[in-house]
């Protein structure tokens, strides 16, 4: 039996993907339930003057209306935020529906209850709601200035300011002898996560005893448990909740939604299964967005390029409340600023603001594609200012193989890494000489059709993480995983895990680990996860996490079967553990070729106890809560073309090479799948994407016609490969993979167009990079 | 009213409000709920079946306009058990990751391979331009398709 | 989202269309394919009380050779235009900018009386349809007339139809031979144009404007620039004339004049002489 891990396995998952067979939350037969429609405020900041009902009363079909004040007996506590950043943050209390005033439009402002999902819409359409309209806090710099503050509780709109600042002495005397200097502001525009599944959820109540199972679209089923306990009351161990197929999350359903809490309220309040979809023009205002900081980065370098400090000050849009992880997401790229470079000082300092918008959250890569944007696109800043090519500043500042692990100037251990590698890989895919001829040449002939060519180095941390570290970050939770693995008696396996996949194949993989581990077919493996009674312990799936913890502890969990299964079969076979040799799933006695027992039969021997050894218990089933020592920092080069028409600003992504590294892969086919996913999402930050308000805090582009999420026809095909770098904080060397599309190709998108304009002496532009924003670029430049 | 609708060959019948979207009346009125709803202005394609043999987006027809029809869905796709080679090539290109996008990316592409719009790289985007997937950046999608068609020719 | 209630009736022949319509007066919408009107009705920005399904009128789904025209029954769909041998020899432009309408998808519902009697602006075929200066075939009450394409978009979303008259046939004149152009641009293949331009030359030019103005536009000071032997280059300057270009996140006013001209050029350019 060859081993599996390392092979491109076909995923376990799709075949009822692909045929319709799985079920989403939207999916289930639910006898008896009632749809829910949410009433959203249609002001972004107002108080609720008064909510008539009577019309929706009147729809056929509508049972119930509720307000904020109805419902207000049945919260035990606020909307919950995990992660105070700080001792002093500002979290105003946040109720699922808003009572007295509502401060963003999707805030939830009355509740109607019906039989059907078309009665529900004609009900929530119907209830009337008057307004008494706030100015607005759109601006997030307006914001900081409290011209208006939004929570009166609070006195002002700034939530909490974070520094890390290891050696402040340092990086002034970093500044004050630096050569050159590089001081830019970006604006990471706000992104609607638009994961294609909306979400839903439903709340069955049992008849007897009291337990209510929860249904949601949720990436986070154990962690949604325990909040769901706090926030309303029921105690925990009334609750399960299950989240069926998940429709891709992308961080957006890694939270506690008011719409949950809403949805168990009223079914325990009218004891009757409840139900809700959301529409995906309600998604765009419901549901959490990305990015909205506004970063402003410095680099301090010597004559030859090489950084001496970097020094970041960050804003950052909170959104109308505190979400479950909101303040804490820029914060998961403040130890990255400086990037793949090895710099010696560094400074970092975020204020998170409060803005009448949907609160912001995690959206992948969560705080370190906003990191690597800016240090990427600085270096090319500062590649210009020296006078050398974007690929040698990169070369002269990265980290250098030996140098690991590394120590970072912002605290953390790098756990390894060789970036130089990637960069001559990604460069010799793009074809990269060629491409700088063509360029010169074209600008030669005097071509409208400028190339542009961007490199991007990352490195990330992921594999969220040591639960020491979240401790010293003031993060309410743990970062472990747990697993285990078991045999039942006819030899098949069960792998439980508290990871809970929405499109990442855990099916496949964590049965590739088992099946090379204990030599069991990965068809005879099943895998039970996102359902809290089956799997009752889990941090669940954010943060490139799964693989990295949970599939580590998985790794850990079998191992210990078989070491079991070994001291089982050595007692069965009458020999000495140590001359047993585990090879093809079956326990061998050394130099007695006739003396084997497969696993299967140890599994069967484990059941029926007829025959163990004396110390040790009945069956073949082991458990790991695995902890991580550090974080895992995977990095790679990415490289995109594009081209821009002078004539109307159109810009095409026309060609792209990435070289990842996460260390060894246990799926190829999943790793690649992950990176050409990731990337088309940070390329549509730069190319395509931003959510888009007006100076009234309304949403101006809430659907998929007017919020432009790319299609194929958009797109080239990608050029990938790899190096492997593994990891040494785990048995298996792996690192994660989740994210690190998103957070390359951002910079190498956004140094392509930059470098495409540079002959106008362009040397920044704002994102998306729109054909409009160009043009008016390119004109202002021509008039210059 | 009532309407007769013909789903993945099996008669079904029922009195629908005229308002009634046809994706509904797949999901809910006949309970088949391959077919997902991802958008609400016939922008992402997740909800495309096959009208009378061609795909179409079913939020946007309502149940009385394919009241006399013939439809079929993502679950009406594999025949005795086997994958549509569509669904095959999809599965061995690794073309899906959610799941949500994909039985209309499916029919979509289905309906491009019978309608021999498939030539090249370039036909089978410009083809999908009507079907939005957030996981795969539609490299393996692209993939998929082409080698579905590639099949579909040998 | 989901569509507010209303009565539906479905229309059997042209004249029951028409005597729906005399009955049920401006609460009425003609349903064709749906394609335009009930993706407002979800969103709920349209409500109309009652819906008059033309979409069974399979006798005016058509595409006839009829002398010096094509004549094109209303409900033809994109798709149909988009296969049509006769539209790729005697009308290409058409063929070819009907396969640039929506998707496949929508081009597999959506017709061309739908497209033209919606009157969008930001669609593409009402565009061509001014280049080509087609004549449009209305049957009301009192039967039928005939409207020049160029009388036909009278303001934002609005016709010269009657609120009791059903666009039945449009006549394209035939052109083979003739150079054309169909410049599309736009951020994503599945959107509307945030301009468009349909150009075609056969002795006289004709070109269209896609969402230059609260109707669908020709480019009526280019044409003549280029009817009186103006450079390429000088007629396409002129392009925006007469236009009134709407503002939205794509674009603004002053950025769809420039495509206006840009656009116009290249397609002068690629139409040829």
């Amino acid at each position: 039996m060859s081993p599996v891990v390392g092979t491109p396995v076909l995923r376990k998952e799709d075949p009822r993907l692909l045929t319709g067979e799985a079920r989403y939350v939207d999916d289930l037969v639910i006898a008896g339930a009632r749809y829910l429609g949410m009433v959203r405020s249609t002001e972004a900041h107002a108080e609720v003057s008064s909510i008539d009902a009577g019309p929706a009363l009147a729809v056929p079909g509508v049972e119930a209306v509720f307000t904020g004040a109805d419902l207000q007996d049945a919260w035990a506590a606020p909307m919950p935020c995990a992660w105070p950043v700080t001792a002093d943050m500002k979290n105003p209390a946040h109720l699922p529906v808003a009572v007295g005033k509502a401060c963003y439009t999707g805030d939830i402002v009355a509740v109607v209850v019906a039989t059907s999902r078309y009665a529900a819409a004609d009900g929530a359409e119907a209830v009337v709601v008057d307004y008494k309209p706030l100015p607005a806090v759109v601006d997030i710099e307006d914001a900081a200035t409290d011209r208006v503050v939004i929570h009166e509780s609070a006195g002002t709109n700034a939530s909490y300011t974070w520094a890390l600042v290891p050696d402040p002495d340092a990086v002034e005397r970093a500044f004050a002898s630096a050569v050159h200097t590089v001081q830019e502001r970006y604006v990471q525009q706000r992104l609607i996560p638009e994961a294609m599944e909306p979400r839903g959820v439903a709340v069955v109540p049992q008849p007897i005893g009291g337990d209510l199972i929860v249904y949601s679209s949720t990436q986070i089923p154990h962690i949604l448990k325990v909040m769901l306990a706090v926030t309303t009351g029921v105690p925990e161990h009334k609750l399960r909740v299950v989240a069926p197929a998940v429709g891709g999350g992308f961080g957006s359903k890694l939270n506690v939604y008011a719409e949950e809490l809403i949805a168990l309220a009223i079914a325990r309040k009218l004891n009757v299964p409840t139900r809700w979809t959301e529409d995906r023009t309600e998604n765009a205002v419901a549901t959490v967005q990305g990015r909205g900081q506004i970063q402003h980065i410095e680099l301090a370098a010597d004559a030859d390029g090489k950084i001496t400090a970097v020094r970041v000050k960050l804003l950052a849009d909170m959104g109308a409340y505190l979400q479950l992880v909101t303040p804490g997401i820029p914060l998961l790229g403040a130890f990255l600023y400086h990037g793949v470079y090895d710099v010696p000082a560094y400074s970092f300092e975020c204020t998170g603001v409060f803005t009448n918008k949907t609160p912001t959250d995690a959206y992948r890569g969560a705080g370190r594609p906003e990191a690597t944007y800016a240090i990427e696109r600085a270096i090319d800043a500062l590649a210009a200012q020296v006078g050398v090519g974007t690929d040698e500043i990169r070369r002269r500042n990265y980290i250098k193989p030996d140098q690991f692990p590394y120590a970072s100037p912002a605290g953390l251990m790098f756990d390894s890494g060789d970036y130089e590698p990637s960069l001559d890989r990604a460069l010799e895919l793009i074809g990269y000489e060629g491409l700088r001829k063509e360029q010169a040449d074209r600008r030669a002939s005097g071509s409208t059709k400028h190339l542009g060519i961007g490199i991007s180095t990352y490195v990330e941390m992921c594999g969220l993480a040591p639960s020491r570290v979240l401790a010293s970050l003031n993060y309410s939770a743990g970062g472990w995983e747990a697993a285990t693995v078991r045999l039942l008696p006819t030899g098949k396996a069960q792998v439980v895990t508290g990871a809970t996949p929405h499109g990442q194949g855990h099916e496949t993989s964590w049965s590739m680990l088992v099946a090379d581990r204990l030599g069991i077919d990965i068809d005879d493996i099943e895998v039970l996860h996102s359902d809290t009674a089956l799997s009752p312990i889990g941090m669940d799936t954010y943060g490139s996490r799964s693989l990295s913890v949970g599939g580590v502890a998985i790794e850990m969990a079998a191992q210990k079967v078989l070491d079991k299964a070994r001291i089982i079969a050595a007692h069965q076979m009458e020999a000495n553990e140590d001359d047993l040799e585990f090879v093809d799933g079956e326990f061998r006695v050394r130099g007695t070729p006739t003396k084997a027992m497969p696993i299967q039969a140890i599994a069967f021997e484990a059941f029926t106890a007829h025959n163990l050894p004396d110390d040790i218990e009945p069956n073949l089933s082991e458990s790991v809560t695995y902890d991580p020592p550090n974080f895992t920092f995977p990095f790679g080069t990415h490289v995109a073309v594009v081209e821009i028409d002078e004539d109307t600003g159109h810009v095409a992504l026309v060609d792209y090479a990435a070289v990842d590294d996460c260390g060894n892969q246990v799926n190829p086919l999943i790793v690649s799948g992950q990176l050409h996913g990731g990337i088309v999402q940070g390329v549509a930050q730069a190319l395509w994407e931003e959510a888009v308000y007006d100076d009234e805090g309304q949403l101006r582009n809430a659907t998929l016609i007017d919020y432009l999420v790319p299609s194929a026809a958009e797109l080239p095909s990608f050029k990938l490969d790899h190096t492997v770098t593994p990891s040494p904080t785990n048995p298996l060397g792996v690192k994660g993979i989740g994210e690190a599309g998103t957070i390359g190709s951002t910079p190498a998108v956004m140094n392509a167009v930059v470098d495409a304009l540079s002959p106008f002496g362009i040397t920044d532009v704002a994102m998306p990079a729109s054909p409009q924003r160009l043009w008016s670029l390119i004109q202002e430049a021509k008039t210059r | 009213m009532r309407v007769s609708i013909a789903v993945n060959g099996v008669a079904t019948e029922s009195d629908v409000e005229p308002r009634l979207l046809l994706v509904h009346y797949i999901r809910d009125v006949v309970g088949l709920t391959g077919t997902n709803v991802g958008c609400d202005t016939s922008s992402c394609g997740a909800c495309t079946i096959h009208l009378d043999g061609e795909s179409v987006k079913s939020c946007t027809v309502l149940a009385v306009q394919a009241d006399g029809g013939s439809v079929t869905t993502i679950e009406g796709l594999a025949t005795n058990g086997e994958l549509h080679p569509m669904q095959e090539a999809f599965r061995e290109n690794h073309g899906l990751q959610c799941g949500f996008c994909t039985p209309g990316m499916v029919m979509a592409a289905v309906s491009l391979v019978e309608e021999g719009r498939v030539t090249d790289e370039a036909s089978v985007r410009e083809g999908l331009e009507g079907n939005l997937c957030r996981c795969t950046g539609y490299h393996n999608i692209v993939k998929a398709v082409l080698a579905a068609a590639q099949g579909a020719k040998t | 989202m989901i569509p507010a209630s209303f009565d539906y009736v479905r229309a059997d022949t042209p004249d029951h269309a028409v005597q729906l319509l005399g009955e049920h007066g401006d609460d009425a919408k003609l349903l064709a394919g749906g394609h335009s009107l009930l993706p407002l009705m979800k969103l709920r920005l349209a409500t109309p009380s009652v819906l008059v399904d033309v979409g069974r009128l399979r006798d005016l789904s058509y595409i006839n050779d009829a002398g010096d025209h094509v004549a094109i029954g209303a409900l033809t769909r994109h798709q149909d235009l988009e296969l049509s041998d006769l539209l790729g020899a005697q009308v290409p432009l058409l063929r070819h900018a009907a396969g640039q309408v929506g998707d496949p998808q929508v081009r597999h519902r959506g017709t061309i009386g739908g497209s033209i009697a919606h009157g969008d602006p930001a669609s593409d075929l009402p565009a061509v349809l001014l280049a080509l200066r087609a004549t449009l075939v209305a049957q009301g009450p009192n039967g039928t007339r005939e409207i020049a394409v160029d009388d036909f978009f009278t303001g934002f979303l609005e016709t010269a139809l009657a609120p009791d008259e059903l666009l039945t046939e449009i006549r394209v004149p035939k052109a083979p031979g003739a150079g054309w152009s169909f410049q599309k641009f736009n951020r994503r293949a599945q959107d509307w144009a945030i301009v468009g331009v349909a150009c075609v030359r056969n002795g006289t030019t004709g070109i269209g404007l896609v969402n230059l103005g609260s109707t669908p536009l020709r480019a009526a000071a280019s044409e003549q620039a280029i009817g009186s032997g103006a450079s390429i280059e000088d007629a396409a300057a002129v392009a925006d004339e007469g236009t009134d270009p709407p503002s939205d996140l794509n674009a603004t006013p002053e950025y769809r004049r420039h495509l206006a001209h840009v656009l116009v050029r290249r397609a002068l350019e690629q139409a040829g002489g």
